[in-house]
């Protein structure tokens, strides 16, 4: 792990830096804490094959990135339970993280969803389970390696819609 | 049970691909060394072998220049961000340089750049020596610095008696 730095990088001498000013940082474990929890739904869904209850659980999973997309990966339930139950019973952290990257994988998680949801209203039975296996890949490496899906797939929109 | 293994099935894949993930991301890959000598020797400019001061509006480090390329919603971007900056603040003639990858379309086209943050690693005369993929911690960065001692080619002359213009 990089060493901890502080939340306003120094620029190097004589380096114009073109980063963008950083709203208000939020403790990176929050987002790892919620994947995590999203990716255990979504095992239950896995484990409920292709019946209504798995399309419900599917819907519950979509609703809370919707949230996530909407307020904020601190606006979705497992924010709340991170801030509530989680946060105080941890050390400070030693990092604040940039709210948008968070964000942008909660809109990832809601499209992948979404489409599996959307199929399987259509008669695709097995576009759920699929959906929720591509979301839980995404949400254990987020909970488990700590990987940024913005960071991997946000450039390669920004090359699509450029091409466009 | 099948669902089960299904389960257990995702969860090895993810756990593959987060292993493959964490071991490459953010190393160092050096340029063959012939293409570098090439492009050292052809003072073309605008493919993807040299990079000028003016396209990334600062300076070229007299050793080794960083071009680190990052987005808004890339957290390791700034940990790189401080990281590379640290570096080039201990290092003479070392230059880091950040570039928003939405304004420099161009530059993440003719890099082949995919993902962010990607670091370029240029030396004096503008020529693309090496790149860094992913979060770079500063073990990586002086990995990659170590493969440029001097800034200049080993003999620190030009083999053809062509100056790099």
């Amino acid at each position: 792990m990089p060493e901890p730095v502080p939340s306003t990088a120094t620029p190097s001498t004589a380096t114009p830096s073109t980063s963008p000013l950083t709203p208000a940082g939020i403790d990176p474990r929050g987002p790892r804490f919620g994947a995590a929890l999203t990716a255990v739904l979504l095992v239950g869904v896995l484990l409920l094959g292709t019946s209504a209850a798995a399309t419900a659980l599917l819907a519950v999973v979509a609703a809370s990135f919707a949230l996530g997309v909407a307020f904020g990966v601190g606006g979705t339930w497992q924010g709340w339970l991170f801030r509530r139950f989680v946060r105080p019973r941890l050390a400070p952290p030693t990092e604040l993280e940039d709210p948008r990257p968070p964000r942008f994988a909660q809109l990832v998680g809601l499209v992948v969803t979404g489409v599996g949801l959307l199929l399987g209203a259509l008669g695709v039975a097995v576009a759920v389970p699929v959906a929720a296996a591509f979301a839980l890949v995404a949400a254990f490496l987020n909970a488990v390696f700590g990987l940024c899906l913005g960071c991997e797939l946000y450039l390669l929109g920004v090359r699509l819609r450029a091409r466009a | 049970m099948g669902r089960v293994l299904l389960v257990v099935a995702v969860l090895v894949l993810a756990t593959g691909l987060g292993l493959w993930w964490r071991a490459r991301n953010g190393r160092f890959t050096a340029v063959d060394p012939r293409v570098v000598e090439d492009a050292e020797h052809t003072p073309t400019t605008g493919d993807d072998t040299r990079l000028t001061a003016a396209e990334i509006g600062a300076p070229l480090g007299s050793r080794v220049t960083f071009v680190q390329m990052s987005s808004a919603v890339c957290t390791p971007c700034r940990r790189t961000h401080a990281v590379l900056a640290q570096v080039a603040a201990e290092h003479e003639g070392v230059s880091h340089v950040e570039l928003d990858v939405e304004e420099h379309l161009d530059l993440v086209r003719r890099f082949h750049v995919m993902r962010t943050p990607t670091t370029l690693l240029v030396d004096a005369h503008g020529v693309v020596v090496g790149r860094l993929s992913g979060a770079t911690d500063r073990r990586h960065a002086l990995a990659a610095l170590a493969s440029r001692p001097d800034g200049s080619r080993p003999d620190g002359s030009c083999p053809d008696g062509v100056l790099p213009r």
